[in-house]
């Protein structure tokens, strides 16, 4: 039985410029205090632009229906559960959007002189330092605009550094539970990618790992816990490996939520790493992005960090741009400081004792889950769950149900699907991650549906397979849409099914 | 869908036809199966050069790529167009109308560590 | 909870980790605190910084007014909290919103085709170079002197290990890009001119002159922008094959320097060599219209090591609020609003000594006269007027000479003054 969800209207909208009509406005400028310039006289007749054809022509609230009616079709954390494997899909407090509105912060030019920007990099000197001590790393940047930016930074840092030890050395190590953006990362910094295959346990395979690390090897992108929620047992062993061939280990941070305040990467080898500040720290993904991907340090690459850099001088923070064997910028100013706020507000308001009390949360709420569905669903490794467990649908194939419609069915019993196919290591994986945020009543309503799911599994398929019944918008034919790409609407091409 | 004896194919799901000094080459009706629905196909230009097991191209469903590995050696003469427009035509017909390219092979190619017919069908009955 | 898990306590739960992996230690943080000290903790910060003034920087970070619908809607909660719309059935708002966004890029830039946006405007600009060198399969990139440093030295870092050289073409006593430097520099292995309209110093690029030399070549047109409110009344660069920039001025405070939302938008033959997400229009099961991400193969979670880039993101919720913006404002709107901005620095710069004579938008390089810059700046912050960006850090040659910006929010009395202190009065 759906507990979670009803049915209920939904209103229909069309596209912004169907619904425009020509005249109609929704802004209001103030009156010029300056004599209006000429542009064409200004700026030369050839570069005035003549009208932007089709743009939109609405009233305000034309304007707020439409993005709220659009908005009504959307999943989010506020409705619910979200369970995304690797994405960390937490509550996002709502004081954070509030202090990063404040006038102050939110005005505030990157170019106004240092004197009028202290509390600006002071919100920044203090995420750095509590950013540090969670990973009892030696510096930390905030530059780095997202996840995958934090691993080109962290690779272009270790590429520094074996440059200046006389050679960059060919290779990145990337185990094949890795995220897609690992090897792409290697690749962008000029090295080349080899996978290590996991062993049954869902962990690198030291054998292995050992006949790969050569002299040739820069370094090893290694996320821990891996994208099976699994801690890899013999991390201090495999940094060592690498450490011992002049190597150095690079953690993906994306399942730092399983970490925080119960290990610190620094103690157990990881040379680099970055945070991913919309998952661990809380900050909303918005639909995705933007987000924020800080990069934590071992001392040894601290020279090569991107610049600016803060520095203490006497009483007042300043740039430091005098960096001559930094990586160089990898973005423009000093990082999304919006989203910096944001993350500096959900450290504060845990403070330490809180931060740990959260990971813990976490992990009970992953092997919560994982109890009550390990009866219905093929749990893909024995070894401990930490934040996130991940099962195949083994059991569910037999009756030709797949990862990706069990997803879909979960959508009728009001839930967004957990991560679908990955990690790529387990054959129809179905990834679920809780987070901490979430209730025992909304965990059980989840596991309730998940139970009900594997019942129709085995009872009527077809009501799987042809999942979601209840959505506003049907199963979306992708085929066509990567066949024939639309990919802007254009008023020459009326849409023969819009939505009117 | 049969395998036409006269074709000869590789481990990755290539086929080739050889006829005089010119081969065909294609992908067998078990690559179009596993990748599913085929979106886009990305081909080589005429007069490109490719060595035998050397990628010329990709084939792309909603959720993958898969190169494609030249089974033997030789000049692009010639494109197969139709995928351009309708790549869908390599699911309906991947060893017939749906070739992907004409190769110009020095005197009638390499055909060794190449399957025939019946060998590929038991590697794919494995 | 743990009476299910048959656990005595959630210590439990990490047990098996080994003490040397283990850290049983206690955080170096302060204790949590209430939403009430939080909020004061920030405003004790924003107190630290500028306040009330009125402001005259520019330089790739615009102020803007900010129409109220933008804020209400990026803070309903379903677009908030949502992540990327993976799951097409319950992500129909993003989608369609999404869609509108690469819709209206394209009408602003004259492009066909543009993706659902990029980190920044910096990131863009090698993105952009990375393309241009996939697409020509060459690999040399010139870009202006012109372009903003900042995002140079971006393109530098980006581009350092991928085998494509960058080198920098001068600009002509006018400010505008050196066709003579550029002739010289410009062979067959380049792969494409990046320059930026309104380049950093405010100045319009002739854009079509440009992208005909760089054809001829057959080399690509690669166009960035910093000040999009600029697109509302200049010619868009639709002889360029790619087009970069960053949407910032488009309802995104400065917010000290991010977050931003970058664009790419291209000729439609690139389309498969654009990085980033795409959202494309289909139909569902019953046959009605419905959006979904699309052309996935490009990016790296299916291609690994062989994706047209790493980026795994994009902005959406900046995005989104630009595309509200872009709403508000309208057709008609965009046009006034780029109206108010270039009268407003015409007044500006009518009063003070100019560098460069080449046409310019909101933004003007302007000489001190033999009077330091920063001597210039401090006087104007005792009235209340942050002063325009001293160019010596990023330009030497330029030492002595101030980059100012007025928009619609800039004031005729702040002008005024600004103009007094130049003058010594």
């Amino acid at each position: 039985m759906i507990k979670k969800v009803s049915p209920h209207i939904v209103q229909n909208e069309p596209l912004i410029f169907e619904r425009s009509s020509p005249g109609k406005r929704g802004y209001q400028l103030p009156e010029l205090d300056v004599p209006n310039v000429d542009a064409e006289a200004a700026l030369g007749r050839q570069n005035v632009r003549g009208e932007i054809e089709d743009f939109p022509e609405i009233s305000e609230v034309e304007a707020i229906r439409h993005f709220t009616r659009l908005s009504t079709w959307n999943y989010a954390i506020d409705l619910g559960l979200y369970p995304l494997g690797s994405c960390t899909m937490k509550y996002n407090p709502r004081v954070n959007e509030l202090v990063a509105r404040i006038d102050g912060l939110a005005w505030a030019h990157p170019y106004q002189p240092e004197h009028l920007s202290q509390g600006c990099m002071e919100v920044i000197a203090a995420l750095e330092n509590a950013l540090a001590v969670i990973t009892g790393m030696d510096a930390v940047t905030l530059q780095p605009a997202a996840g995958a930016h934090g691993e080109f930074t962290g690779l272009l840092m270790i590429r520094a550094l074996q440059e200046h030890r006389g050679n960059p050395r060919k290779k990145i190590l990337v185990p094949d539970s890795a995220h897609g953006t690992n090897p792409a990362t290697a690749s962008m910094v000029g090295y080349a990618v080899e996978n290590i295959e996991s062993n049954d346990r869902g962990m690198v395979d030291m054998d292995r790992l050992s006949r790969h690390v050569t002299e040739d090897v820069a370094g090893l992108m290694i996320t821990n816990p891996n994208t099976v929620g699994v801690f890899e047992q013999d991390i201090k062993r495999i940094t060592g490996l690498l450490h011992e061939k002049g190597a150095l280990v690079y953690m993906d941070g994306a399942n730092m939520n399983a970490l925080v305040g119960v290990a610190r990467p620094s103690d157990f080898g990881i040379d680099v790493m970055h945070l991913n500040l919309h998952k661990t720290f809380s900050t909303p993904h918005g639909g995705g992005g933007p987000g924020s991907g800080a990069v934590a340090v071992r001392d040894i690459l601290k020279p090569f960090l991107p610049g600016p850099r803060l520095k203490r001088e006497s009483d007042r923070w300043t740039w430091d741009y005098d960096l001559p064997q930094s990586i160089g910028r990898v973005r423009s100013f000093y990082g999304n400081f919006g989203v910096l706020v944001r993350a500096l507000a959900y450290i504060m308001a845990h403070g330490g004792d809180g931060l740990r009390r959260a990971t813990l949360d976490a992990l009970l709420n992953a092997n919560y889950i994982r109890k009550k569905l390990e009866a219905h669903y093929e749990i893909a490794y024995q070894s401990p769950t930490m934040h996130e467990c991940v099962f195949s649908d083994d059991r569910q194939a037999r009756k030709g149900v797949r990862t990706g419609d069990i997803a879909k069915r979960l959508i009728d019993y009001g839930f967004h699907p957990y991560t679908v196919s990955f990690p790529l290591i387990v054959r129809g994986a179905l990834m679920i991650e809780p987070t901490e945020t979430e209730s025992k009543r909304e965990l059980d309503l989840f596991a309730d549906a998940m139970i009900s799911i594997a019942q129709e599994v085995e009872d009527n398929p077809e009501l799987v397979l042809q999942a979601p019944h209840s959505t506003r918008t049907s199963r979306v034919d992708e085929v066509t849409a990567a066949r024939k790409p639309i990919l802007r609407w254009k008023s020459s091409v009326r849409s023969a099914q819009a939505a009117d | 869908m049969t395998y036409p004896e006269n074709y000869k194919y590789t481990k990755e799901h290539e086929w080739v036809l050889v006829e005089g000094n010119t081969g065909t080459v294609g992908i067998t009706d078990h690559a179009q199966q596993e990748l599913g629905d085929i979106v886009y196909v990305d081909l080589p230009k005429v007069g490109a050069t490719f060595d035998k097991g050397k990628s010329f191209g990709s084939v792309e469903s909603v959720k993958a790529v898969s190169d494609i590995y030249s089974p033997v050696a030789g000049e692009v003469v010639a494109i197969n167009d139709l995928l351009t427009q309708h790549p869908e035509k390599l699911n309906e017909d991947p060893h017939g109308a749906a070739w992907l390219i004409k190769l110009k092979l020095p005197s009638g190619g390499d055909l060794t560590e190449l399957l025939s017919a019946e060998d590929y069908q038991k590697y794919i009955g494995e | 909870m743990l009476a299910v898990l048959g656990l005595s306590s959630e210590e439990a739960l990490v047990s098996y980790l080994s003490a040397a992996v283990r850290f049983d230690g206690k955080l170096d943080l302060e204790n949590g605190k209430s939403e009430y000290e939080i909020v004061d903790y920030f405003k004790a910060r924003a107190a630290r910084n500028a306040n009330g003034y009125a402001s005259f920087l520019g330089a790739g970070v615009y102020n803007h007014y900010r129409p109220v619908l933008c804020d209400v809607v990026v803070s309903r909660g379903e677009f908030l909290t949502s992540y990327t719309p993976y799951q097409a059935e319950i992500s129909q708002g993003t989608l369609t919103t999404i869609f509108e966004f690469q819709t209206m890029v394209c009408q602003l830039t004259g492009m066909d085709v543009a993706n659902a946006s990029m980190y920044d405007g910096s990131s863009a600009v090698p993105e952009g170079a990375m393309m241009a060198a996939r697409v020509t399969r060459r690999d040399k990139i010139l870009v202006a002197r012109s372009v903003h440093p900042e995002y140079r030295e971006v393109l530098t870092t980006y581009l350092k290990h991928g085998g494509l050289p960058v080198s920098e073409v001068g600009y002509s006593p006018n400010g505008l890009l050196d066709l003579d430097d550029l002739t010289k520099r410009l062979d067959d292995s380049v792969a494409a001119l990046i320059v930026q309209t309104p380049n950093f110093f405010g100045l319009l690029e002739q854009i079509d002159e440009l992208a005909h030399i760089v054809h001829s070549k057959g080399a690509l047109l690669v166009v960035a922008f910093t000040e999009a409110v600029a697109l509302g009344l200049i010619e868009p660069p639709r002889e360029a094959d790619i087009v970069v920039g960053e949407l910032q001025s488009f309802a995104t405070p400065p917010s000290y320097g991010g977050p931003y939302a970058g664009i790419i938008a291209s000729k439609d033959k690139f389309v498969r060599q654009l990085p980033g997400r795409l959202v494309g229009e289909t139909t569902d099961s019953e046959g009605r219209r419905a959006f979904c991400l699309t052309l996935a193969t490009r990016e790296q979670h299916i291609r690994r090591e062989k994706a047209t880039s790493n980026i795994c993101t994009n902005q959406a919720l900046i995005a989104l609020m630009a595309t509200v913006y872009m709403t508000v404002y309208g057709k008609e709107g965009m046009r006034e609003l780029a109206q108010q901005n270039l009268s407003k620095a015409h007044y500006l710069a009518s009063k003070l000594p100019r560098k460069f004579d080449a046409p310019f938008f909101n933004e003007f390089v302007a000489t001190t006269n033999g009077k330091s810059a920063g001597e210039i700046n401090r006087e104007l912050l005792e009235h209340n007027i942050v002063g325009g960006l001293p160019l010596d850090r990023h330009y030497p040659e330029l030492s002595g000479c101030v980059l100012l910006c007025a928009t619609e929010m800039s004031k005729r009395a702040d002008m005024d003054r600004i103009a007094a202190v130049w003058d010594g009065k």
